[in-house]
């Protein structure tokens, strides 16, 4: 029999990042603690990607369905932003299926406020060549930058660092 | 016990002025998150004019990505604000029905978009600034404020950079490109000032020391743009003061105006 809390794990590893369906919030390191107040009552603690992340209200939402589905009754939603999250919170689960999904997961490296500073390769999801070019540090979203492969000549996202 | 006119330690004694003392402090609180949370959005919606009309589609992409996480820093700090309102203040009511004379950005933020330099040059100066008063509120005295500043110093790494590639390309590039960063520098330099006064409630709540890094790093990338650093300009201030540029009563107008037609509107 699975405990409550195995149970909830699941319901909010249900929950997808809108933008990257193949994302869980579990995968994200979106959902910081479960709280239980008392057997009624819920509290899911959750720290936002990026500030202006327009997905975290969709995730709020889908949060909340979830749990209502699953028979609670008394939800609350809590966001903290400190500690600050991180690209190091996403699990290599995580980064596995961004990648399956061709997107290149983050490589963690702080990053800087140098002009041209010289970036640490990143590896075309499609093809696996390290021959790839920036060509904007934004891309389709807040989080993602866009590169191309030199090699295979696609385009593609990376998730980038944070 | 009363002790009005009465010595410093009769005052701090004093229930009364314990009071007046910690409702002057929360006053200054607000003000001083309105003052960060404005900035943002001012800044937040004025690269949000770029959307569809970038120069090239992978730099229209870019400031509307900027322009959203400045949008993002303003929610946090109105939320922030609501909260230290109290009553019924929203993120949306203070964003949406201050008056101009209640807004307290820097005037820097509030200038036109211009051309591609403008917009650049404005971004590099704003978000260098922004990088290290950040750098110093994430050990703010107050949680919420330094929790804010710790997050958004992630994303305006990446706005000082994208910015100094710009204004390293366009100083260091043709002929044309130099001009217009000359005529950019000549319109926005004299408001760079005001980001180093502080303001009456920011002396009350804390200030950060970040002249002489934002400067270093503004005369690093000057230099490699080939771009000399202004001197003896005269500056101008007044937006902490709610004193602005009409350009901040036009972009209220564009910005406001659905709010105030049709309150509590939503779609």
């Amino acid at each position: 029999m699975k405990t409550i809390d195995e149970n909830i794990w699941s319901i909010l590893a249900s929950v997808s990042d809108p933008e990257v369906p193949v994302l869980s919030i579990i995968d994200l390191g979106v959902v910081r603690d479960v709280i239980i107040p008392s057997p009624d009552e819920i509290e899911i603690v959750v720290t936002p990607t990026y500030t202006g992340c327009p997905a975290m209200d969709v995730m709020k939402i889908n949060i909340r369905m979830a749990l209502l589905a699953a028979g609670f009754k008394s939800i609350t939603i809590k966001e903290v932003l400190s500690p600050a999250w991180s690209t190091a919170w996403m699990s290599d689960a995580g980064k596995e299926k961004l990648k399956a999904y061709g997107i290149a997961p983050p490589q963690y490296q702080k990053p800087t406020t140098d002009a041209f500073a010289a970036e640490e390769s990143v590896s075309c999801p499609l093809c696996n060549s390290t021959d790839t070019k920036l060509v904007s540090q934004f891309g389709s979203t807040a989080c993602k930058a866009l590169y191309q492969c030199n090699e295979c000549k696609e385009p593609f996202d990376y998730f980038k660092c944070h | 016990m009363k002790c009005h006119g009465g010595t410093e330690t009769q005052r701090n004694l004093c229930n009364l002025c314990a009071s007046v003392a910690k409702n002057n402090m929360n006053k200054s609180l607000l003000s001083y998150t309105l003052y960060l949370a404005d900035n943002a959005l001012i800044i937040g919606h004025r690269n949000s004019e770029w959307c569809g009309h970038g120069p090239v589609l992978e730099q229209d992409i870019a400031i509307s990505n900027i322009a959203l996480d400045c949008i993002g820093q303003a929610r946090n700090f109105y939320q922030y604000a609501a909260q230290l309102t109290g009553g019924d203040a929203t993120e949306d009511s203070l964003a949406y029905l201050r008056d101009t004379t209640d807004f307290k950005n820097c005037l820097l933020v509030e200038q036109p978009n211009g051309d591609w330099a403008h917009t650049i040059l404005r971004q590099f100066l704003f978000s260098t600034w922004q990088y290290y008063f950040y750098a110093a509120l994430q050990k703010s005295k107050d949680e919420q404020l330094a929790a804010i500043a710790e997050k958004a110093l992630k994303e305006v790494t990446y706005h000082v950079r994208w910015s100094s590639e710009w204004v390293i390309r366009l100083g260091d590039g043709t002929e044309e490109s130099k001009q217009r960063m000359l005529k950019a520098i000549d319109s926005l330099w004299m408001f760079t000032d005001e980001l180093f006064i502080p303001a009456d409630f920011e002396s009350a709540i804390e200030t950060a020391d970040t002249k002489n890094d934002w400067l270093k790093k503004v005369s690093t990338v000057f230099q490699e743009a080939t771009l000399e650093m202004p001197v003896n300009v005269r500056m101008i201030t007044g937006g902490k003061e709610g004193k602005h540029t009409q350009h901040l009563e036009e972009i209220l107008n564009e910005m406001q105006m659905l709010q105030r037609m049709y309150p509590g509107a939503e779609w």
